[in-house]
């Protein structure tokens, strides 16, 4: 029988990004908030303090950051034809775990959507005809850019975002993304300084017509105070973003930005090494009445509370939903049925490329040092007779120079010995990659649901991962790398690697962890799982966070969409939902 | 001269002829039992609750409001609540170059607190070192300062005490040697050293002025750390806030002196400091992050103004002069420097300025007592986190990385690079140092793989 825990207003199910928001704007409106949070507790100076060396083989290879697959893990299959294994080693996707969730070890890459992302399936059949989109289940969001837009300004004021506008408010700023959508408000700090390689890349891309802006960067390019006090360094270009917490202070984290802020809160509780199981519903099943969660001694108990919010990472928000029975599971066979449905990835494309002549020096590094275009993203370009729609943002990035992930050497060179020292000694500092961010489009077969054979260490049936990229997206990323290879030619590269990418997908090398989709947001209960409020069409006490509402994926990073999706809950929370509780769209 | 007075000034030199001699004959284990004290510079929210919370409309909502904000000026919370403890609820030991003494529990139980006491043994406490049965306090409690606040607040303090909820909690008994654990002694040491007396008001100075100085040298009592102590524990009043030692920290210099005080700081920096604990000159860590944190930073800006214009009136301390480092000292120094340093505080040391402080001019680092920046470099320090401005900033510790030599010649560095100035520091400072903060040699593995050695 579980203990009966002190009820509350609102219970956050872990506490990353999202959850650190939902905390932040919730108590501010008085609302007693309490976040479980299934790992430990970690802050900046006690976690990450500079004197730590940034070792490459702890945190990097060794998972030091990351989700412990020995505790929670999932199973992986291409198709339905497959049988799912459970995955023993971190591979493509690299999820979080503890306080700050992935916010910690990521790059700090923060993007907003294109407009017509939120249409991607009427806006392509409305330009390309039905057949454009006749092979994929990808469907409009029941929110705009419009909708979103103050959103998206109050994250990136929270993290002190430094880019270049290039579009404020309908007028087209030179150096910045003229692709973009308005922004109401410039960014709060002024871009990186650039490099070298993304120098020379935005001179070859300006050359060619394109439109090379500085990448929007959560690594600060000067000192910044947010609107809730936390202050952000200047960033160090030390190359030690992704998959390293940062003890500078320049990275935009839940840490260096909201949770000091919220831990001064009387209203607010945050308990660690607490593992939600389920979310509990009255016996109607209408109603969430708490959530079910293991501490670290193995005790349960039951959390009253009067709003659910799940605020974990997207695959354990799924995981929970079907564990607890809320919605109804998608059904590949039949095509009916919500949770679990439209799970998509990124595709990843990249093209290596080496010089003879210049010294890049890519240790001088930051997770979002990079010159983009965005000429290839999205529908900015025409995609009559490509045979594919979507599109990705070309990025020169230059996220340092870890010596054992980013020792490139040119395609032929031996993989070991003599010839392959002299090469990566060559080439160390005359090499850099090509970043080509695709989108992901959902398809009929590639979805989320209970594993029917494995069982995690509680009894519970493991979430099974059913995913392979379409022919859409694989067109998609040969088509635009081919178009880097050319930028990357004209840069005057002694020799240029296309690395488009090519199926099946595999989930042993890393790619990105921008997994998304399975709890997606909608206009009505019959083609999503929550509302454009991320509330639950079923339980309306029940919120959901993260990249799962995404109905498909567009060609850039996740983060700064599904901050504004949050900022955007809890908005209608607090102006609406505890006026008058109850759905806040009728199905 | 009366009967009287002489037979009080012949008790107060016999006195203090006994506290020197115990001081001489158990100097060593005397001195052992002084260690950092247990407090946390970060408060609670229950804590922050209790002294920023809302305080409900009723008739005598506004005495409670004025005592609270005034028992927060004096930062009573900070002493009189141990690691852990319910607030004011007393427990925590204060290491005093005597012993051990216990702050005792004030919230409003009745047995265990001061829920009995009446104004006037509030007062008497307050500003003469006297609990309700008539028994000296030790000075560790500010009286010599409070003894200026008015009868007027010092009821409010009380009436908002008595709000505070009951613990019933009784602090261990002090830890002092003979005779300092004898409380009449401490009649002795009034009688040589303790003036009471109310506040007068300069009529030459402006109102804000003198507002200025009932808080800092009354309920705000800076001076109980930042004035040198003489070797009975007395503030030592020709050198009047010029800075003092405290427990491995030093209290810099308050006065105009530019190098070591508040010479390059305005009135605007001052409140800037107290309010958010950070300005473009330094951060508060150690005591004075408490300080800021449960104190000034809950303070109004027009108080701290008076505080900060009061402060920017006291003449410059005497410019001492400093001995010139060692060549060969900057050169290592500067090494260190650039790997161990840099990173935050950058190559010119110039920082960023409210999370990592600018070096160059730096007050902490050209303090006479170098014993300030050693604590920082080996055990770091955490600048206080407060309602304003909640970042955790923190420097780590060094005393891992770097041995005694290395800690004393990155300090010497630091205090004479950039135009800085101020005494080399010994090897033996760091030493020293090292263990009266109780910190391990550096790691072996450390030192292997260190370069030159």
């Amino acid at each position: 029988m579980a203990a009966r825990e002190k009820p509350v207003d609102v219970v956050l199910v872990g506490f990353g990004w999202t959850g650190a928001i939902m905390a932040q704007q919730l108590c501010d409106a008085g609302m007693n908030v309490l976040a479980l949070e299934r790992a430990s507790a970690r802050s900046t100076p006690v976690n990450w303090a500079p004197t730590f060396d940034q070792d490459e083989l702890r945190y990097r290879w060794r998972d030091h950051l990351f989700q412990n697959v020995a505790y929670s893990t999932l199973t992986f299959r291409n198709n339905v034809g497959q049988q799912a294994l459970p995955m023993r080693k971190l591979g493509a996707f690299l999820p979080g775990t503890g306080v700050g969730g992935a916010g910690i070890h990521w790059n700090g890459q923060i993007w907003r959507f294109l407009p017509t992302d939120f249409k991607t399936r009427s806006h392509n059949q409305q330009r390309y005809g039905a057949a454009a989109v006749a092979d994929l289940t990808v469907q409009d969001w029941p929110v705009t850019y419009e909708d979103l837009e103050p959103y998206y300004a109050m994250f990136d004021k929270v993290c002190g975002v430094s880019g270049k506008a290039g579009n404020l408010r309908g007028a087209v700023q030179p150096g910045g993304n003229p692709f973009e959508g308005a922004r109401s408000e410039d960014y709060p700090t002024p871009p990186l300084p650039m490099t070298y390689a993304p120098t020379l890349f935005a001179q070859a891309a300006e050359s060619m017509g394109y439109h090379p802006f500085p990448h929007p960067a959560g690594n600060l390019s000067q000192p910044y105070t947010n609107p809730l006090g936390m202050q952000l360094g200047k960033c160090t270009f030390c190359g030690f973003c992704e998959k390293f917490g940062c003890g500078n202070y320049s990275k935009a984290s839940p840490q260096t930005t909201i949770i000091p802020y919220v831990l001064q809160k009387s209203n607010f509780e945050l308990r660690t090494d607490c593992d939600v199981l389920k979310v509990e519903r009255t016996a109607d099943g209408r109603q969430a009445t708490g959530v079910t969660y293991v501490d670290s001694d193995g005790t349960e108990h039951f959390q009253p509370a009067q709003i659910v919010i799940l605020t974990a990472f997207q695959l354990h928000n799924v995981h929970l939903m079907l564990l607890s029975g809320i919605g109804k599971p998608y059904d590949p066979k039949t095509g009916e049925g919500v949770v679990g449905k439209n799970y998509c990835y990124q595709t990843m494309g990249s093209v290596d490329v080496f010089f003879e002549d210049k010294l890049l020096n890519p240790f001088i590094g930051a997770g979002a040092l990079a010159s983009v275009i965005d000429d290839y993203n999205g529908d900015n370009f025409d995609h009559g007779g490509l045979g594919f729609i979507g599109g990705a943002y070309i990025a020169a990035l230059v996220t340092g120079a870890r010596p054992i992930e980013m020792t490139r050497v040119p395609d032929g060179v031996p993989k070991w010995g003599l010839k392959w020292k002299q090469a990566a000694a060559h080439y160390f500092l005359r090499n850099f990659s090509l970043s080509v961010h695709g989108s992901n489009y959902a398809q009929a077969g590639n979805y989320l649901d209970l594993d029917p054979t494995y069982r995690d260490h509680f009894g519970r049936p493991m979430l099974r991962m059913t995913f392979d990229f379409t022919p859409n997206d694989l067109k998609m990323s040969a088509y635009v790398t081919d178009k880097a290879a050319d930028i990357a030619r004209r840069m005057g590269a002694s020799s240029v690697h296309p690395k488009p990418r090519k199926g099946p997908f595999d989930i042993v090398p890393y790619q990105t962890t921008h997994t998304i989709g399975g709890t997606m947001m909608g206009d009505n209960p019959t083609n999503s799982v929550v509302n454009r409020y991320s509330q639950s069409w079923d339980v309306p006490n029940l919120f959901v966070t993260g990249a799962g509402l995404f109905p498909q994926n567009a060609g850039y990073n996740p983060t700064g969409t599904l901050a504004a999706l949050a900022y955007m809950t809890a908005d209608a929370i607090k102006s609406r939902y505890i006026k008058a509780a109850g759905p806040l769209v009728q199905a | 001269m009366s009967a009287g007075r002489v037979a009080r000034r012949s008790l107060a030199v016999i006195g203090i002829l006994i506290v020197l001699l115990i001081i001489v004959v158990a100097g060593t284990w005397i001195w052992a039992m002084d260690y950092p004290r247990e407090a946390t510079i970060e408060p609670t929210p229950a804590t922050l609750s209790i002294l920023a919370g809302p305080i409900p409309d009723g008739p005598q909502a506004a005495l409670l409001r004025r005592g609270r904000y005034l028992a927060v000026a004096g930062d009573c919370v900070s002493c009189h609540t141990r690691k852990g403890g319910a607030p004011f609820a007393g427990g925590l030991g204060l290491g005093t170059p005597f012993g051990l003494i216990y702050s005792p529990n004030i919230t409003s139980d009745a047995d265990t607190g001061i829920g009995n006491w009446t104004p006037d043994q509030f007062y008497r406490a307050l500003t003469h070192g006297v609990d309700d049965e008539g028994h000296h306090l030790y000075p560790a409690f500010p009286y010599p300062w409070f003894t200026r606040v008015s009868r007027a607040d010092s009821d409010a303090i009380l009436a908002w005490l008595k709000t505070v909820p009951a613990v019933h909690y009784t602090a261990p008994g002090n830890r002092l040697p003979f005779p300092a654990d004898i409380r009449l002694s401490l009649a002795a040491w009034n009688g040589m050293f303790f003036r009471p007396g109310r506040f007068i008001a300069d009529p030459n100075r402006s109102p804000e002025w003198n507002r200025g100085a009932y808080f800092v040298n009354g309920l705000g009592h800076c001076g109980a750390c930042h004035t040198p102590l003489n070797l009975v524990g007395a503030a030592e009043r020709n050198r009047f806030l010029q800075g003092s030692n405290l427990n491995q920290w030093v209290a810099p210099d308050l006065t105009g002196n530019a190098r070591t005080g508040l010479g390059r700081w305005s009135v605007d920096d001052i409140v800037e400091y107290l309010r958010t604990g950070r300005n473009a000159h330094a951060n508060a860590s150690g005591p004075m992050a408490e300080v800021v944190a449960y104190s000034t930073s809950l303070l109004t800006d027009s108080d701290l103004r008076a505080a900060a214009i009061y402060l920017k009136s006291l003449p410059a301390s005497a410019d001492t002069a400093a001995a010139a480092p060692d060549a060969a000292a900057m050169r290592r120094g500067a090494a260190i420097f650039s790997d161990a340093c840099a990173s935050c505080h950058l190559a010119d040391g110039s920082g960023q300025p409210r999370l990592f402080p600018p070096l160059p001019g730096s007050a902490v680092a050209q303090q006479k007592d170098p014993a300030g920046l050693i604590h920082l470099i080996l055990a770091g320090g955490r600048t206080a986190p407060t309602p304003t401005r909640p970042a955790p900033l923190a420097m780590p510790s060094f005393a891992w990385k770097l041995d005694d030599q290395e800690t004393a010649d990155v300090a010497t560095y630091v205090r004479n690079a950039w135009g800085n100035r101020a005494a080399p520091v010994p090897e033996s400072a760091a030493a020293h140092m090292r263990k009266a903060l109780r910190l391990a040699a550096p790691l072996a593995i450390e030192r292997n793989r260190a370069p030159n050695r």
